[in-house]
């Protein structure tokens, strides 16, 4: 493709700027990935060289540092302790007391059992007593996992711990030299709520992500690489264990499922998302900024009255909206009673697709639905930036005899889209996440028959989180399956997000204010 | 050049275009603002239906009266407030109100230190964050159920481990208070630390007063989200009554089995979670605003 400079782009025709535009948005996607891979490669680099470096500086503080150095290599905190650094020195060793005394009567024996997760399942044993076989349980998969996890994690946090403690040592050695003081256990307290202020603040809220979000997520993604399901939940029905990429290949392959196309399945479900999304995303963001744009223009009365009717509609919790509403389109609901008592229809409208199972329908529906439950958010994100616009680009655009269509797409536009670019991102995003909305109104139906063998009855609206949803409910609940479907929406989101942001800057810049 | 009589009939006529726009705005807000308003009018008049408990397709009762609230919080052999509903609302009533407490803490935490510090895994911590929040948080909820019951914060104790579940990680949300906070000119803490306050001082003092707004808004959302919050109260109660929220509870009482007993009472329960929050957010509406433009805009 011929790539233009600036001035010969601004002599382009319209259509040729925008068909311009729209190339050099796909022909950036390839350099987009590859510089995206690019930046991985380079972080390996470095993360390999910054270890390299730490390695080395450990062995050289060794080698130069005196004998107190040389024992806290064993001893965590013994360097501290002998220059008089009584508090640091008492958290290190305590910490590492902590670590053995859990490694040698825990960590151990979960992480032995993690390669294998398990080897007794429940089984039959005879039971003097009774006089009879009882079931006894042995080990426990799922403890073993997330034990493993949280071993290891520990281990981590551990080793990043003694290298502090080597460097301390060093840094103590370095001020002592120099003929400074060290620091006192009434300093380091004191920097908690000064320099170290950030450490204070950061204490809870990471810890919070770590254990709440951080572990959950790496056991999830471990689970898509066992047999974890309602049959095999790991202690009181079977042992689970590693299958490999198995639950990848049943997912992403024609016939891997045990006959069922789960990628036929996936896909279908993959592009109704998508197409939701989109949907979902434009259609709110557009109509949002007209209705705010028409309170907002000049000689309408009564803004207040109109934006406060919108605004309270977002108070109400979205459970009793949506689902109100999904009954008020139901076969007996009171909008099909209405048109019905009008004439306007003989039979009643099957609005959900419930008896003729047919997918368009709802999907329209909870398409014109979103946009009701949307439109007050988006209302109020645009007033706010549209006040913000200059006016006197409005009064110049005037004078200068722009309609107001004209306006709208040289002034308005391009404002709005400039500053809400990652906004609509998020939004985007959170759209193909959006539970609430389509589960509340239709609970993914009506059922596509299309894709019955698949787990967790999947339904025309289905978008893929109410699907991995599914799959987690019932005996069956196939958590591998969901596991594998939540890294797959996972991955889908990282690639839109990072195609976006390293495309998308260059085409905004071009709809700057020229 | 324009004489003087054209410009003037020009100007005449875009008054008059301007007037016919604007009525025909006016009809379009006004049928706007009934299909908003109309299914909250629908549910309103439902819920004073008593000559029937099922879904009818008229909006009118036949009967009015005040038997489906009645029902909602009067149960005939414990008394007053001895109905599930009445569980659900004390349930979500105690979780929003912790939750707006410690979410508040929590995202303040996160949201100034990212603002106002320079430290070194700042930008890491961003990223982090940021890629964490692309995964699909209902995946957690498996384990996290497990994890919860071993503690036996499930079922009937589902308040706690529901306060736990959205407190704990909700650090994640820092993105609109940071916000605010990046507006506040960092002069203001240099002029306070030059007057030898510490950095704890300077949060205390100066900041917190400034972020009245942010803070406001952050308790409000926070408070707002577990009235209908779905998903996570529904795993972690799992299926038992005194752990539900009224968005679960409710939720039951409109599936097959139960819809023709519980319609109307659906709707008059809908009435009555939704007027304490609605009130609740139009007082506080100006901060609300303020921080969705204001974080929009962000990004």
């Amino acid at each position: 493709m011929r790539h233009y400079s600036d001035l010969e782009y601004l002599q382009l025709s319209k259509g040729r700027k925008f068909g311009y535009r729209l190339a050099s948005f796909f022909t950036g996607i390839p350099k987009a990935i590859w510089g995206f891979i690019k930046k991985i490669g380079l972080w390996f680099k470095n993360a390999g060289l910054a270890i390299g470096r730490e390695a080395k500086d450990i062995v050289t503080t060794f080698r130069d540092g005196d004998w107190k150095t040389k024992l806290s290599y064993l001893v965590m905190g013994f360097g501290c302790l002998a220059r008089g650094q009584i508090l640091r020195g008492i958290l290190f060793l305590l910490f590492e007391l902590v670590f053995i005394f859990y490694m040698v009567f825990w960590g151990a024996h979960w992480l032995s059992l993690l390669p294998s997760l398990g080897h007794i399942g429940p089984h039959e044993e005879y039971n003097a007593v009774l006089d009879s076989y009882t079931t006894t349980y042995g080990d426990n998969s799922f403890k073993i996992l997330l034990y493993g996890v949280l071993t290891i994690f520990f281990i981590i946090a551990f080793i990043y711990t003694w290298r502090v403690n080597v460097r301390q040592n060093k840094i103590a050695e370095g001020i002592l030299k120099s003929g400074k003081k060290l620091k006192s256990g009434r300093d380091d307290l004191r920097s908690l709520v000064d320099d170290q202020f950030h450490k204070t603040l950061l204490a809870l809220p990471t810890l919070g992500i770590l254990v709440f979000t951080v572990l959950p997520i790496v056991f999830m993604i471990l689970v898509a690489f066992t047999n974890y399901d309602g049959a095999h939940d790991g202690y009181i029905s079977n042992l689970f264990s590693w299958v490999g990429l198995e639950n990848f290949n049943t997912m992403l392959s024609w016939t891997g499922g045990g006959g069922v196309n789960y990628a036929a399945t996936f896909g279908e479900i993959l592009g109704w998302t998508l197409i939701w999304a989109f949907f979902a995303t434009f259609t709110n963001y557009f109509l949002g900024m007209l209705v705010a744009m028409a309170i907002n223009k000049k000689g309408i009365r009564l803004k207040k009255m109109w934006r406060t009717i919108l605004v309270m509609t977002i108070a109400i919790p979205q459970f009793i909206s949506l689902l109100y509403v999904s009954k008020l389109f139901a076969k007996n609901g009171i909008v099909n009673g209405i048109l019905l008592d009008l004439g306007w229809i003989r039979q009643a409208i099957d609005f959900w697709g419930t008896t003729n199972h047919n997918g368009l329908l709802p999907r329209v529906m909870v398409i014109l639905i979103n946009i009701w439950i949307g439109i007050p958010y988006l209302m109020l994100i645009a007033t706010g930036i549209l006040m913000n616009i200059p006016a006197d680009l409005y009064e110049s655009a005037k004078i200068d005899g722009a309609s107001g269509w004209k306006q709208y797409t040289k002034i308005t536009l391009p404002y709005m889209l400039f500053i809400t670019g990652p906004y609509l991102l998020t939004s985007f995003t959170g759209n193909m996440n959006n539970f609430n909305v389509i589960y509340l109104l239709t609970g993914g139906g009506p059922t596509n028959a299309a894709a019955s063998g698949a787990a967790g009855s999947v339904g025309y609206t289905d978008l893929l989180i109410t699907w991995l949803f599914k799959i987690t409910q019932g005996a069956e609940s196939k958590y591998y399956l969901a596991s594998v479907v939540g890294i797959l929406v996972f991955i889908v989101i990282a690639v839109i997000s990072l195609i976006v942001y390293n495309v998308l800057p260059s085409v905004k810049n071009e709809e700057d204010f020229q | 050049m324009m004489t003087k009589d054209t410009s003037m009939k020009k100007h005449m006529g875009m008054r008059a275009a301007n007037a016919i726009s604007n009525t025909v705005i006016h009809i379009v807000l006004a049928v706007i603002a009934v299909i908003w308003l109309l299914p909250f009018v629908f549910i309103v008049l439902q819920s004073f239906r008593v000559e029937n408990t099922w879904q009818v397709g008229y909006v009118i009762p036949k009967q009015w009266g005040f038997a489906n609230y009645k029902n909602l919080l009067y149960d005939a052999t414990k008394g007053w407030f001895g109905t599930p509903f009445a569980k659900w609302y004390l349930n979500t009533f105690i979780t929003a109100l912790v939750t707006a407490v410690l979410q508040t803490v929590f995202v303040l935490c996160m949201s100034y230190t990212l603002s106002r510090f320079r430290f070194k895994m700042r930008k890491a911590l961003m990223q982090f964050m940021l890629i964490l929040g692309m995964f699909p948080g209902m995946l957690t909820m498996i384990i996290l159920y497990r994890v919860l019951k071993d503690l036996g914060l499930t079922q009937e104790n589902a308040v706690p481990g529901l306060i736990l579940v959205y407190v704990a990680s909700s650090g994640m949300g820092y993105y609109v208070s940071k916000g605010f906070f990046d507006t506040i000119p960092k002069s203001l803490d240099e002029a306070a630390r030059i007057d030898g306050a510490n950095r704890a001082q300077v949060l205390w003092k100066i900041i917190l007063p400034l972020a009245k707004p942010i803070v406001i808004y952050t308790v409000l959302t926070a408070f707002m989200a577990p009235w209908g919050d779905f998903v996570f109260a529904r795993y972690i109660s799992f299926g038992s009554q005194a752990g539900m929220n009224v968005a679960v509870g409710m939720w039951n009482w409109l599936q097959l089995d139960q819809i023709g007993q519980k319609y109307t009472m659906f709707c008059a329960g809908g009435v009555v979670v939704a007027i304490p929050v609605v009130i609740l957010f139009l007082c506080l509406q100006r901060y609300y605003v303020e921080g969705v433009t204001g974080g929009a805009v962000k990004g």
